[in-house]
């Protein structure tokens, strides 16, 4: 069964909220969508987190002519992994995104400009402090987390930096900290952006968008979600007609990454881009901590791992580090590494073993087996 | 075959042990010590569908390799390490019973006695790799590389200075307490079941 219509609402962090750059952010909005209802105790609540584009609609349709539903709308609903008839689900857009929470292209109340690069530089842990004050605002005591990607990141943050809220984390398809080789995409992205003759600094939202680098930075991610073999799947090396002997759109494989990067410069700020890749790149729990395993000697949760055997963005091997430490911890935790062709972009598609792990895993007590 | 053990491991298991079980599989067993004997802990298994078919039963449960994945644990953080009818297919048993009685107080383990007397005469008789209730496999597709016998593993022990505590012989899962010596029990026993320490 499917939600039907959700409804994105708005929460303001009144005053000042200080970043871990140093510098703060004045009344930051968040936007937020809830699936589910806090029951009594409120301690039934499961905090999903976004991973780089996405945003506050996980599930469910904004309307009835809503041609398509929330980025993980077959893991969210009655009867779903997340059980939206024993849950209560809670989703927000991150800070420094564009959609609905605050970010560089919102206005700055100082100068009734956006932002632009006049937004601070954000980090993973920034985004957990702005979740926070909406979970508090929501009166929620106890929190399951859950997040793919980069928010796999903020669910380990989470756990670490409160663990007398979280009770359990699901981490799919993430990492305590990016791979050389993964900041270096990341980087490719970047300078595509920065790279555009009407970047402008930032200064573009009066102006033509930088639409040409942030296409190009998303044909570069779509490529680290995909695996080869994926990709020889999905196109092989089919022409979409035949060879064309100049330089145009020629193979399948171009014509899908020209697609993907034509339709997120309509959905996506290349402001954002610059800042949440940069958060993502930033993150790094062992250095923060002294090492992976004082980080989670942190945490009071218990927690599921799962990662996917072609996910050569976000390793296997990343995460088997990851539940080394928790074992050294002394952190009950669960792994499971799925089998899939899909690459990094299995954790929105795999929905069949995900779903009978993460119901069993939210099924067992806390503290016990 | 598997399941007939359980009754005995669940008896040797103390109330509210932690445990880790090597090989857990599926997680029946230790599922059934969580709602019999209170424990805790977690389990080890190669197999993806085994390892979702036991998180679904709400346990722990750590996909790894036996041969490998036993380094991160702590000295001494369980007070029990089981190993049911795992240790004839792991790559290098020596080492994965001295990680058991590294990470565990005490270990139970559990084995097909290749020295059975209907095992001995499939061999004499037809000449052929024993095939049987308790070793279902061809020779070609079989996971246990390390069969042995009873006898092999009191070697086994003595060598390594392992002690054993209790011996239980299992025959169609009953447990055979009339048998007077080693190497009665070794003819007349298709399984056996040892709680070791160190």
């Amino acid at each position: 069964m499917d939600l039907g219509i959700v409804k994105t609402e708005y929460f303001k962090i009144e005053g000042e909220l200080p970043l871990e750059c140093g510098k703060s952010i004045k009344d930051i909005q968040v936007a937020y969508e809830t699936y589910g209802t806090l029951n009594e105790n409120k301690d039934n609540a499961i905090l999903v987190l976004h991973a780089l584009t996405a945003d506050a609609h996980a599930a469910g349709k904004h309307s009835e002519d809503d041609r398509k539903s929330g980025w993980w709308d077959n893991m969210i609903g009655p009867d779903k992994a997340f059980d939206t008839n024993k849950y209560f689900v809670i989703s927000s857009n991150v800070l420094g995104g564009c959609k609905g929470t605050t970010g560089p292209s919102s206005i700055n109340p100082n100068t009734n400009k956006p932002y632009a690069l006049d937004f601070p530089i954000i980090t993973i842990t920034d985004m957990v402090e702005v979740q926070k004050k909406l979970i508090d605002f929501l009166g929620i005591k106890k929190l399951t987390v859950v997040g793919g990607s980069m928010g796999g990141m903020q669910a380990l943050e989470w756990s670490v930096n409160y663990p007398d809220i979280v009770n359990r984390a699901i981490v799919i398809a993430s990492t305590s900290r990016l791979s050389a080789q993964a900041i270096a995409f990341n980087a490719v992205g970047r300078n595509a952006i920065i790279s555009d003759e009407n970047f402008n600094d930032g200064n573009y939202y009066d102006k033509e968008h930088p639409t040409q680098g942030l296409g190009i930075a998303r044909m570069v991610g779509h490529i680290t979600y995909l695996s080869e073999e994926a990709m020889h799947n999905k196109f092989g090396r089919d022409f979409k007609n035949k060879p064309s002997f100049d330089f145009g759109v020629d193979f399948q494989v171009e014509s899908y990454l020209d697609y993907q990067g034509r339709i997120f410069v309509d959905r996506f700020d290349a402001n954002s881009y610059l800042y949440i890749t940069k958060a993502v790149d930033y993150f790094d729990l062992p250095k923060k901590h002294g090492s992976l395993k004082e980080a989670f000697q942190k945490t009071k949760a218990r927690f599921l791992i799962i990662c996917f055997s072609s996910d050569w963005l976000f390793t296997p091997k990343q995460s088997k580090e990851m539940v080394s430490a928790l074992i050294q911890a002394e952190v009950p935790v669960s792994f499971v590494e799925i089998q899939s062709t899909l690459g990094h972009d299995a954790f929105l598609i795999e929905v069949e073993n995900q779903t009978k792990i993460i119901k069993g895993f939210l099924r067992g007590q806390d503290g016990k087996a | 075959m598997e399941k007939l053990n359980y009754n005995i491991i669940t008896r040797l298991i103390e109330k509210g042990s932690h445990i880790i079980d090597l090989g857990c599989g599926d997680g029946t067993l230790f599922k059934k010590l969580v709602d019999e004997k209170e424990v805790t802990g977690v389990g080890i298994e190669i197999k993806q569908d085994r390892v979702i078919e036991a998180i679904s039963k709400e346990l722990s449960v750590i996909q790894a390799d036996l041969d490998e994945g036993l380094e991160q644990f702590p000295d001494k953080s369980f007070d029990i390490a089981i190993l049911n009818q795992t240790l004839q297919s792991t790559e290098k048993p020596d080492y994965v019973v001295d990680e058991m009685l590294r990470v565990a107080s005490k270990a139970v383990i559990s084995f097909p006695n290749f020295a059975y007397w209907k095992v001995r005469f499939y061999l004499m008789f037809k000449g052929k790799m024993p095939v049987s209730e308790a070793l279902p496999y061809e020779w070609y597709n079989t996971p246990n590389i390390h069969l042995l016998t009873i006898n092999d593993f009191y070697d086994f022990c003595k060598a390594r200075n392992i002690k054993i505590q209790k011996s239980i012989y299992l025959t169609r899962g009953k447990e055979n307490k009339s048998l007077l010596t080693r190497a009665l029990s070794s003819l007349f026993s298709e399984e056996a079941v040892f709680i070791i320490t160190r």
